[in-house]
């Protein structure tokens, strides 16, 4: 079976800094795969990288066996993959409606039929249409994110992108979007690449995983091993021990 | 014994379109030496206590208790000048990011050097030697190298360590910590604790901890509050989080992911009106 996503000895450079160094990850279909890192390891280029918005300068991108040819992403590409950002607060036009948020990708890719879609689409995210007409800065955050999953999933993509999709809001808010998440994901089979630096809800979300640090991928493992312990890579227990919070090291 | 911060039935209200809104309704904290650690999520409060014991409480808003005592002086009646003098001196606070909570254009040495000539009476050569000491304090390498550089040569967990020597090297009483760690990388995050956790305890401090993440919290303080909506809803040892007993407490608990659990979907909040009353 050909991968969703395939990724290949891949490089990213800008102005002569490596940002991601012969990275190769394999996704497949209706597979969720988290990459997990800490600032500068190259997990946000990775997915930036993906949806043409990083210079690569090595390796190949294929999406379901097709290669992606350098810089160019014509418009199925963009219904077949879409990206959900970090900060619901800066991804919606603060002076568009979430109607015309969403009115927008439909007319992009000549969607009929926008007005049952929208609809919809609030629906399935749990907005319902008293929402519809509303701007950005008169819903919450977790609201916010809501729209622009629903933004992400209107043009019925089959690879979404999610980087730290929650990591801007409150841990009960985020309990209700990856539930959200999983549940869409369940209903239209779709494959998730999703970039966090929290190992607990990749953990969660995903059934594999690569870690990444400076730029490489240190490790990939199925998320199960996480529980069994069964990692190699120092840095990998590292990031482990750090999500269980602090511990007090009795001063000698 | 008495404790280094007495605060009964603190209020603090800001003046909103369709009347004045109440962010603290009421918050009554004791603290000694120690770690207390205030959790919450976002508008409850927990940032404007946090400044309103600081004295850096927006003009609009005004700010009511009945008591409000930081060892013998009563916070309620000082003068600004007088405000001006303990802060930096006997309290500090410790902000989020070091990106915007540093002055851009000042060396690092500069802005420590700063807080030490404000309120003590130095010369430069002592100043320098001080303020050198504080940086090797928190566990920066090159201390002499550091002291030249501006913030933004510096990466995010050396930030927040100079910004803790800049607030600690005065030697204050009091401690605020406002989000410390929250825009770090975990396993620098847990470094920075550790400096901070080590200085608090050999200088005898108070800390007041603020901060979202209630594992952390528990993990790193004495006590915990956890406010909601501008109050208090419970107040418990970290050892007892397990044993929380307001629903909130315990959601919040419940809705975290765990590595090794396999809770699909995971519980979310049930938010009961009857809490923010």
């Amino acid at each position: 079976m050909t991968a969703a996503l395939e990724v290949k000895a891949l490089g990213v450079e800008y102005h002569g800094h490596k940002a991601l160094d012969n990275v190769s990850v394999s996704v497949a279909r209706g597979e969720s795969f988290g990459l997990v890192g800490e600032s500068g390891s190259g997990k946000s280029t990775l997915l930036r990288a993906v949806a043409g918005l990083a210079p690569v300068s090595a390796g190949s991108i294929a999406i379901d066996g097709k290669a992606l040819r350098q810089g160019k992403r014509d418009r199925a590409f963009y219904r077949e993959v879409q990206m959900v950002f970090q900060d619901p607060y800066g991804s919606l036009h603060p002076r568009q409606t979430i109607d015309r948020a969403l009115l927008e990708p439909l007319a992009i890719h000549g969607f009929d039929n926008t007005e049952n879609r929208i609809v919809r689409a609030l629906e399935e995210v749990g907005l319902g249409k008293g929402f519809r007409f509303r701007y950005p800065h008169q819903l919450s955050g977790g609201q916010r994110q809501r729209v622009a999953i629903a933004r992400a999933l209107i043009v019925e993509p089959s690879i979404v992108l999610l980087d730290e999709p929650t990591s801007a809001l409150d841990a009960s808010v985020q309990a209700e979007i990856l539930n959200l998440l999983e549940q869409t994901r369940k209903a239209r089979k779709l494959t998730f690449v999703m970039v966090s630096h929290d190992l607990a809800v990749v953990n969660h979300m995903c059934e594999r995983l690569a870690i990444m640090q400076g730029g490489h991928v240190v490790e990939t493992l199925p998320a199960t091993a996480l529980a069994d312990h069964a990692f190699k890579a120092d840095y990998t227990k590292k990031l482990f021990e750090a999500s269980d919070g602090f511990t007090r090291r009795e001063q000698a | 014994m008495k404790p280094l911060l007495d605060i009964e039935d603190l209020r603090v209200t800001f003046p909103g379109r369709s009347g004045p809104i109440q962010a603290v309704r009421g918050v009554s904290l004791k603290l000694g030496r120690e770690r207390l650690g205030i959790v919450g999520e976002s508008g409850s409060g927990k940032s404007q206590t946090g400044r309103a014991i600081m004295g850096l409480t927006p003009p609009q808003a005004t700010v009511t208790a009945k008591k409000m005592m930081f060892n013998d002086i009563d916070l309620l009646t000082a003068s600004p000048k007088q405000r001006r003098s303990l802060r930096g001196k006997q309290m500090a606070m410790i902000l989020q990011d070091p990106k915007y909570s540093l002055n851009p254009v000042m060396t690092i040495g500069r802005q420590i050097i700063e807080t030490l000539k404000t309120h003590e009476k130095v010369s430069r050569a002592e100043a320098r030697d001080r303020a050198l000491a504080m940086l090797e304090a928190v566990q920066i390498r090159e201390p002499k190298r550091v002291f030249d550089l501006h913030p933004h040569e510096v990466s995010g967990g050396m930030g927040q360590r100079a910004m803790i020597a800049m607030m600690l090297v005065a030697g204050p009483e009091l401690l605020i910590a406002d989000e410390p760690t929250s825009a770090l990388d975990v396993t620098v995050q847990l470094e920075v604790l550790a400096i901070l956790d080590r200085l608090v305890a050999d200088r005898g401090m108070g800390l007041l901890f603020i901060s979202h993440d209630l594992r952390l919290v528990s993990t790193f303080c004495d006590r915990v509050i956890v406010m909601y909506a501008g109050k208090i809803v419970e107040e418990l040892a970290s050892a007892d989080l397990a044993n929380a007993q307001h629903p909130y407490t315990r959601g919040l608990l419940n809705s975290l992911p765990r590595i090794g659990q396999d809770r699909h979907p995971l519980p979310v909040l049930d938010r009961k009106p009857e809490w923010a009353l």
